[in-house]
């Protein structure tokens, strides 16, 4: 009975998930509510002096990465699935671009948050 | 004795025919919202990257009420996310036992959305009070 | 003959091999009293309506696991389901989901018993042990780890329950995973690294996806997505340490 290589990315779906689970509410609400609306918030709070401080930290640098990298491989395993349970049979064409697409955002990520140095 | 014929009944629309497979479904198809989310982080990380011009153009585009109606769209998905997510967990851990009692898996999930909301408070007082 | 009065309507999914091409419903206005079960109601139709029903049962009391069955499209033990909570509504009775049909409520087995053999169902012990070492000594704490996976009556109430097994029959399954995770619990038995090949196959635990009805509908609350979803820790473990454990180590 041959071995099955889902460990590797169930492992990053569950890290995904826990992270999502404790600061996506928090993050859609603040980027995408809060600060647009000004509802409670300073309207510099997402200043670019302040956000580029904040990726230029390494502290920073950490929290994007994971948050980006670990949501992206959180939904490309869930959504390989899903579809699974949709009745669409995915295959391994399916795998390389939704896991791809995880393994490419995170690469980007990784670049950009170098890019924009210390 | 009458041959044997055994019929199997097809699996299409499956989780239509049970509200608890929907639930299911909504809780899977929440990973979708999370993908999105992430590459809007990405976006703007690469705005950021660009320069202060690009990154407030991106601000911009979130102030848009388009915008602001699929983040609270985003928003009450996450919200079930987190929900979901921690129901599930105790499935996963193994069996606890203090006292000889067995742990009941709702009051590990209790942990988990009270970890969520402790987390949610400091985030959120971070950016608020703090300047990240 | 129950007198009350009182009559509810019983749909019952028929297929006869011998006659039709794929089941069909057929309706029974069965008289009942509210201390009746849909077994009750069904033996009614067999014995009052139409003999030609055929559906399996044995203790009437939940615990031979023989009557499961679709009610009203969820899956149940047809002698701890009640006429009286459908009432007045219509019943509708279907064989066990996700499991060939050989005919009418009969549903075909063959292949849940090859997957309760495969999963070494049996105490496989750490070293041999003579009848003077004594008995095994068990604490109730080494009970508590698998004492509820013991339970399973092998209804198949959760492979009627779990989309994924209606979808790819050849997942082991939750009852067979259950139980293989009742002897690996077992602090008598030693034989995980032996069960592990098959916990760590696409068939085995990796099939799951944790919709987790399999614990919602069984009767006994063996809870089998708690045992499958527990393994996949280990099984990932296994996994990434397995060029670095000796053989033999996982657990």
């Amino acid at each position: 009975m041959k071995r099955s290589n889902a460990p590797i990315f169930w492992s990053l779906f569950g890290a995904g998930g826990v992270l999502s689970a404790l600061l996506a509410p928090v993050l859609v609400y603040i980027t995408g509510v809060a600060v647009p609306t000004g509802a409670g918030m300073p309207p510099d709070a997402l200043a670019y002096s302040r956000v580029l401080a904040f990726a230029q930290s390494l502290h920073g640098k950490a929290f994007l990465f994971a948050v980006i990298a670990l949501f992206l491989w959180h939904a490309a395993h869930r959504i390989y699935h899903c579809l699974h349970d949709f009745g669409v049979h995915p295959g391994t064409a399916t795998k390389v671009v939704l896991y791809g697409t995880a393994f490419a955002g995170s690469a980007a990520a990784a670049w950009l948050l170098l890019a924009i140095g210390l | 004795m009458s041959p044997r014929n055994p019929y199997v009944r097809p699996m299409d629309g499956w989780w239509r025919r049970n509200p608890y497979y929907v639930r299911y479904m909504l809780m899977e198809a929440t990973s979708v919202i999370v993908a999105i989310y992430a590459l809007i982080l990405l976006v703007g990380l690469w705005r950021l990257s660009q320069g202060q011009m690009q990154y407030d153009a991106w601000l911009a585009a979130l102030r848009q009420p388009p915008a602001i109606g699929l983040h609270v769209l985003m928003l009450l998905a996450m919200i079930y996310h987190a929900y979901t997510w921690w129901k599930v967990l105790p499935k996963t851990l193994p069996l606890l036992h203090v006292g000889g009692k067995p742990v009941p898996g709702l009051l590990l999930s209790a942990a988990g959305w009270t970890a969520t909301l402790a987390v949610s408070v400091v985030v959120y007082a971070a950016v608020r009070w703090c300047g990240i | 003959m129950p007198d009350t009065g009182k009559t509810i309507e019983i749909e019952v999914l028929r297929y006869r091999p011998e006659q039709d091409t794929e089941p069909v419903l057929q309706s029974y206005q069965v008289p009942f009293t509210d201390d009746m079960s849909v077994l009750q109601g069904l033996q009614y139709i067999k014995d009052y309506l139409d003999g030609t029903v055929s559906f399996r049962w044995s203790c009437r009391m939940a615990i031979c696991g023989s009557c499961g069955m679709m009610v009203n499209g969820k899956p149940e033990l047809s002698c701890k389901t009640f006429l009286r909570d459908y009432y007045p509504g219509k019943l509708r009775v279907e064989a066990l989901a996700h499991l060939p049909i050989e005919r009418d409520l009969v549903v075909s087995v063959g292949d849940f018993v090859k997957k309760l053999e495969s999963v070494k169902p049996y105490i496989i012990p750490k070293e041999t042990r003579s009848l003077d070492d004594g008995e095994y000594l068990q604490t109730p704490a080494q009970l508590a780890q698998y004492e509820q996976f013991s339970s399973c009556i092998n209804c198949l109430l959760c492979y009627a329950a779990c989309p994924q097994f209606g979808m790819n029959p050849s997942f082991t399954g939750p009852a067979a995973l259950a139980l293989l995770h009742r002897y690996n619990a077992d602090s008598r038995d030693g034989g995980q690294a032996e069960r592990m090949e098959l916990v760590n196959s696409e068939e085995g635990v990796w099939s799951c996806t944790l919709v987790g009805y399999c614990s919602e509908v069984c009767p006994k609350g063996v809870d089998p997505a708690r045992a499958i979803n527990m393994n996949k820790t280990s099984s990932a473990i296994d996994y990434f340490l397995r060029f670095v454990l000796p053989k033999g180590a996982a657990k």
